[in-house]
């Protein structure tokens, strides 16, 4: 399996992002000559019963009749969810292939989203969902139930959508001189994804020769990789705020950042930057952990 | 580590779990009471240790959704103890029993339950059945023909009750048969045996006791050859309960982790003046069955119990036994695995024995870890004779050498190795034997010495022997299995067979 190249993997669930999850993974695809998978998952919910006998009474055969009962129900429901889930997908991928480029392979497995994406997870090159999905949807301050604990379990680079594609001409990369962030100014500089945009090198620091100098060292870096166009800008203040501020200022179409580099217990604490950015961001996320 | 769980094994079931719980709770009840009498003691014993099983297993327990109490295998083990030692020596017990039963849990004592094979288990749940049954006959013998119409009514309000359109499948129908046996028992003014007669009854909420008993070395011989049973019984219905649910539910449980809750359970049960319980088949399939899937069914079933019974307690000494018998018939039906019995035919012949004799152990003793022992030890002698059947030897004479060559294939071990010997033609003169071991496998010590015995023998007749492929064969005889645990090193040991 390993062998395999790479490929894309977006998560739909039929919910009202799941069209520009699929516009931004096949983007990531094309540019990036990628095989692109979409992937649906079935949640059980074990923990919920279905049935319900009161008549509290067991007679012959009760094990084995419970048994027979539960699996026969089970079975109806599973089969419905997966033609459900067969619906989703094959409608993600008509809309794909409309554009005669990217030809998505399906896939459906059993279980939670977090499972699926770690079984994957060797064979992913970059993960993208969904902001919110069918639990969440209308509720515009909250993030997707699970995405915390998908862009915590997962080592790959990971593009949240939140909003309808627009083909990316103007990226920026909030800097700040962490492990994350010099990965991602690396990656963004070998990408062939980020061949011919602007991309714009933002430093969120109140000590403006800190910030100086840190935008000088990743500027260099990014320099030296061909046709990315460098722009870099110092801000201060709040950094979520002035980040979200830039990002509408300059157009931006797409931020990359480092994600969750604490620990829960400290961003329980204190609150988490990725997930202030994740909620007020009006543009896609790409995160790297 | 023991208090975490997740949140979804406790709300997220919400609905489902204290319906069901509710059901459970109104089951347990006569569950509990008949128990208590079984264990000779009075029903509030059973009655709080139902209580405080149940919660503190909700809470601690490895399996969400499984409904332990005090149980009948348990009580059977306890009638001795408390008929010669008095109630607080099985408090003693009990606490011990708990003990014994949490340091199971940290040595991982779990894994051994797969030792107990299917034909086993069934056994298990078999003879449980059956002496749950038994135990009601003293209710039912010398009594008046009003007794055995109740149970008979009470009979039939179980079964035919969830047949009623609309109540039927909303009210649990074994709280049916109680209420409506009391009611006409209470109506008629029947003279026949109630729950008051039996003992007394729970007036208060359980108070925190240490059991009245010296702290001496001959305490601790009395109470410790019925708390290692009690442990074991314990566990293994415990176990093998979370195995049922686990598999009707489709879901995982820690099975180390419901040995420490089982222990704790019992250890609290010990101090609040309740008896020594574990998890219940039977009660188990009712919560699943009523829609109780996470770990608030369990609790709720305690909770409501206890507070039935303490603010009810009134009502609850007019039940007539005649109706608990029955809900304990049903209890005793629905556990006995059917299934069993129908396909004792299409079964093999040495699965059919040892099921049965586990259950002829257990009826015999009224202890089921007596019948668990024996039902493994047949378990594993049948299947080491089958495995001595894959061993032969074979032999070749090589005419340009004069040499004799035995080919030896398959598992030597204690059961073969006297076949083994009786293979080799002792009695051909010749000069040169040649044994090739390469495709056998040298299981243990007897298997050695088996193999010393024919070259020896050999020898004694005057032959030279040479030994091919000792090393591969003997590479068997190892005690530390981790090491062959990858597909590759099981590959070189099993290659060729």
């Amino acid at each position: 399996m390993n062998t395999q190249k790479p490929q894309v993997l977006a998560c739909i669930d039929g919910a009202a992002l799941t069209e520009a999850v699929c516009d931004y993974a096949s983007w990531i695809a094309e540019k990036t000559d990628a095989p692109l998978q979409l992937l649906h998952t079935l949640n059980h919910h074990h923990e919920t019963s279905n049935s319900s006998d009161l008549s509290g009474n067991i007679g012959l055969g009760a094990q084995e009749h419970l048994m027979e009962e539960i699996v026969t129900l089970e079975q109806q429901q599973s089969k419905l969810k997966i033609q459900h889930g067969k619906v989703i997908l094959q409608a993600a991928k008509t809309h794909i292939e409309k554009s005669e480029t990217i030809y998505p392979t399906t896939t459906q497995r059993h279980g939670d989203l977090i499972e699926a994406v770690i079984d994957l997870e060797a064979n992913t090159r970059v993960l993208v969902l969904g902001l919110r999905g069918q639990v969440h949807e209308n509720a515009d301050n909250e993030i997707g139930a699970k995405l915390e604990a998908v862009i915590r379990s997962l080592h790959r680079p990971i593009l949240i959508v939140n909003d309808t594609f627009t083909s990316p001409k103007h990226i920026m990369i909030a800097y700040d001189g962490s492990d994350a962030a010099n990965k991602a100014v690396k990656m963004v500089a070998s990408s062939p994804l980020y061949k011919g945009l602007t991309c714009h090198l933002v430093c969120v620091n109140n000590n403006e020769e800190t910030a100086t100098k840190l935008l000088e060292q990743a500027t260099s870096k990014l320099k030296s990789a061909e046709d990315i166009t460098v722009i870099s800008a110092k801000l201060t203040g709040k950094a979520d705020l002035a980040l979200c501020a830039y990002q509408q200022e300059h157009n931006i179409d797409l931020t990359v950042m480092g994600a969750f580099s604490h620990t829960r217990l400290h961003d329980m604490l204190l609150g988490s930057f990725t997930h202030k950015m994740l909620v007020n961001t009006k543009k896609p996320l790409l995160l790297l952990r | 580590m023991l208090l975490l769980s997740k949140k979804q094994d406790w709300l997220g079931n919400i609905r489902g779990d204290v319906l069901a719980g509710t059901v459970v709770a109104l089951a347990l009840i006569p569950e509990a009471i008949a128990f208590s009498i079984i264990a000779g003691v009075d029903p509030k014993v059973g009655l709080y240790a139902s209580f405080c099983i149940a919660f503190i297993t909700a809470i601690i327990g490895g399996r969400p959704g499984m409904i332990s109490a005090a149980t009948g295998a348990m009580a059977l083990l306890m009638v001795t103890l408390v008929k010669d030692h008095g109630l607080q020596y099985l408090l003693a017990a009990t606490l011990l029993t708990g003990v014994i039963q949490v340091i199971a849990g940290y040595f991982k004592l779990g894994s051994l339950m797969s030792f107990v094979s299917r034909s086993v288990v069934t056994g298990f749940v078999n003879a449980l059945a059956i002496l749950i049954f038994m135990a009601q006959l003293p209710e039912l013998t010398n009594v008046t023909w009003e007794v055995y119409a109740m149970t008979a009514a009470g009979l039939g309000f179980i079964y035919l009750f969830p047949y009623v359109p609309f109540i039927g499948k909303i009210l649990p129908s074994p709280l049916v048969c109680i209420v409506v046996l009391t009611g006409v028992a209470m109506y008629l003014n029947l003279d026949i045996r109630t729950v008051g007669d039996m003992g007394e009854l729970p007036d208060t909420l359980p108070i925190f006791l240490w059991p009245e008993v010296p702290l001496t070395w001959e305490t601790l011989q009395i109470i410790l050859p019925y708390s290692v049973p009690l442990a074991v019984v314990g566990l293994l219905e415990s176990l093998m309960t979370a195995t049922i649910v686990d598999d009707l539910t489709d879901t995982t449980s820690d099975k180390n982790r419901e040995c420490k809750g089982q222990g704790i359970a019992n250890i609290g049960a010990g101090l609040l003046g309740g008896m020594a319980g574990c998890a219940m088949i039977g009660q188990s399939i009712i919560n699943v069955k009523s829609g109780g899937r996470g770990r608030l069914s369990t609790m709720v079933a305690g909770i409501f119990l206890l507070i039935m019974v303490v603010f009810l307690d009134e009502w609850i000494k007019q039940i007539p036994m005649a109706a608990l018998v029955a809900v304990m018939i049903m209890v005793s039906i629905g556990t006995f695995s059917w299934e069993s019995i129908i396909h004792l035919k299409q079964h093999p012949l040495s699965s059919n024995i040892i099921m049965l004799s586990t259950v002829t152990v257990v009826v015999w003793t009224h202890n089921l870890a007596l019948g668990v022992f024996v039902g493994v030890l047949f378990a594993a002698l049948f299947f080491a004779n089958k495995i001595s059947h894959f061993m032969y030897v074979g032999s070749v004479m090589n005419d340009e050498t004069e040499t004799r060559i035995y080919h030896v294939h398959g598992q030597v071990f204690f059961n073969s190795a006297d076949r083994f010997v009786e293979n080799f033609d002792f009695k051909e003169a010749i000069d040169k034997v040649s044994i090739d071991l390469t495709h056998a496998h040298f299981w243990d010590i007897s298997a050695v010495s088996a193999l010393d015995k024919v070259v020896l023998k050999f020898r004694r007749e005057g032959a030279e022997v040479e030994l091919i492929g000792l090393n591969e064969a003997s590479s068997t005889i190892i005690d530390r299995f981790g090491v062959y645990d990858n597909p590759e090193e099981i590959e070189k040991v099993m290659g060729g067979h």
